[in-house]
């Protein structure tokens, strides 16, 4: 893998997406989802998309607005179902994206075992539910598990807190979720970060996702997307994705 | 059972006294999965000394209560995207470390919330089976397998007074023989491979429960009927 690029804007970050690219996005609602990245993608104009999210999106968040519009053909996640889903829901009645609902763990670890070379796995999740229908299943040990394969992806887009000049990540709190197991699950993975600072200013004991993993890097300095309140759904993600309307 | 006095077990629980029953039971040192919904409740009755480790599996182990207003953290929400806190000693992971140390049997204990347990132990708790609804099954498949020991808290009936302890579930199913042990209003249960056992009733007997459920119950652990 070759050196981190810093792009100087999300678009020119999220590069070229082909239509039918499968696309990881991070974030557990919207702690670390990378919403300027996801307005990069509707920008930009890929169709047909399968996306390997937890969620499908919330309220008018551009994850939301990526399904509102055609864009996504397939969702892959654990929790699409939230009380401001709608678009989401809408999308999914109509018969618009298809669904593979996926266990959260097995999601995880699906993506994880992407990035680390293995092909499939079995797990005791799931087993004898309708989640596992279809599935080849082995005892393994005494337990009933089931056969679960890798997700790979042909980009990431995650969120973190900072990045160091060779693309080494720190993320912040439970906005770390599902960042460093995309960034190393797709054939480039493209990071949104509040700051990027030097070469060896971060701690090397502290590095989360090495550079290794890390394409591409954009600095959003004035990230207003993931300000939540205690009063549940309220976010103002939806002006982010507002400020879009004209693009799609 | 230090938490209710006598007139408390004369009378079916509260959800209060529920979640205080469930903390009960909970052994100080343990680490601690508590489901959305009714089993948050007992976060409230864990013992700040006890040195219970709460988890949640958005990818964190040490987690505090509500903030205050004002102090909410958009980056620190727990599984139900509520804000919550960090206490001292917390630490933070992904999501597959989050939910290897479920699945790897790591977390003691895990409350879940439940539609139907069965007699057995089977567990439906993500989906209502109506044909028009989107669903959505997050982690509870892995709460359910994953943890040392899984531990459902519910009220015995639904709304329409339907039981929820069955001998055989009816809604899509979490897990198969993942429950061990049933906490509801109206009396605990040990579920499993040999059927279900009361262990404690309140407000009500062995015999009105079997009629209330249509169920042959086995006895107390240590006492015939």
């Amino acid at each position: 893998m070759s050196a981190t690029v810093f792009a100087s804007s999300a678009l020119d970050a999220l590069g070229d997406v082909a239509d039918g690219a499968t696309v990881m996005i991070g974030g557990f609602g919207p702690a670390g989802q990378p919403a300027e990245l996801v307005v990069a993608l509707l920008e930009q104009g890929a169709s047909g998309l399968v996306v390997v999210s937890n969620n499908a999106g919330n309220g008018e968040d551009p994850l939301a607005r990526l399904i509102q519009h055609g864009r996504v053909a397939k969702m892959v996640c654990s929790f699409p179902r939230q009380v401001d889903s709608w678009h989401f829901d809408a999308a999914y009645r109509s018969g618009a994206v298809e669904l593979e609902l996926v266990p959260q763990g097995s999601l995880a670890e699906r993506i994880r075992a992407a990035g680390a070379g293995i092909g499939a796995f079995f797990t005791p999740t799931g087993f004898g539910t309708p989640l596992a229908e279809g599935k080849e299943h082995r005892r393994i040990e005494g337990v009933d598990q089931v056969l679960e394969y890798a997700i790979h992806a042909d980009v990431a887009l995650v969120r973190a807190d900072r990045a160091d000049g060779v693309g080494n990540l720190v993320y912040r709190k439970t906005a770390r979720n599902f960042g460093p197991i995309m960034a190393a699950a797709a054939r480039r993975s493209v990071a949104q970060v509040r700051d990027v600072v030097p070469v060896g200013a971060l701690d090397p004991e502290a590095v989360v996702t090495p550079g290794i993993y890390v394409d591409a890097v954009v600095e959003l300095t004035e990230v207003t997307s993931t300000e939540v309140t205690s009063t549940a759904g309220t976010s103002t993600v939806g002006a982010v994705a507002a400020g879009t309307e004209g693009l799609v | 059972m230090s938490a209710l006095d006598t007139a408390a077990r004369r009378s079916p629980l509260t959800r209060a006294q529920l979640a205080a029953r469930v903390a009960a039971d909970i052994d100080p040192g343990s680490y601690v999965n508590l489901g959305i919904g009714l089993p948050t409740l007992v976060a409230d009755h864990l013992a700040t000394a006890s040195g219970i480790m709460l988890h949640t599996e958005n990818g964190m182990l040490g987690m505090g209560p509500s903030p205050e207003p004002g102090a909410v953290d958009p980056d620190l929400v727990n599984a139900g995207k509520a804000p919550v806190t960090e206490l001292p000693g917390a630490s933070y992971f992904h999501q597959a470390d989050s939910f290897a140390m479920m699945r790897g049997g790591h977390i003691d204990v895990c409350v879940l919330g439940a539609f139907q347990v069965s007699v057995s132990g089977d567990l439906a708790n993500w989906s209502t089976g109506a044909p028009d609804a989107v669903p959505a099954v997050g982690g509870a498949m892995d709460l359910a397998t994953g943890a040392r020991r899984t531990v459902v808290m519910m009220s015995l009936l639904t709304k329409d007074g339907a039981p929820k302890l069955v001998e055989r579930c009816t809604l899509p199913l979490t897990g198969v023989g993942c429950v061990s042990r049933v906490y509801t209003d109206l009396a605990v249960f040990d579920v499993g491979p040999d059927g279900a056992h009361v262990v404690e009733t309140f407000g009500t007997t062995h015999r009105e429960l079997e009629a209330l459920l249509d169920l042959t119950l086995g006895p107390a652990p240590g006492r015939t009927r």
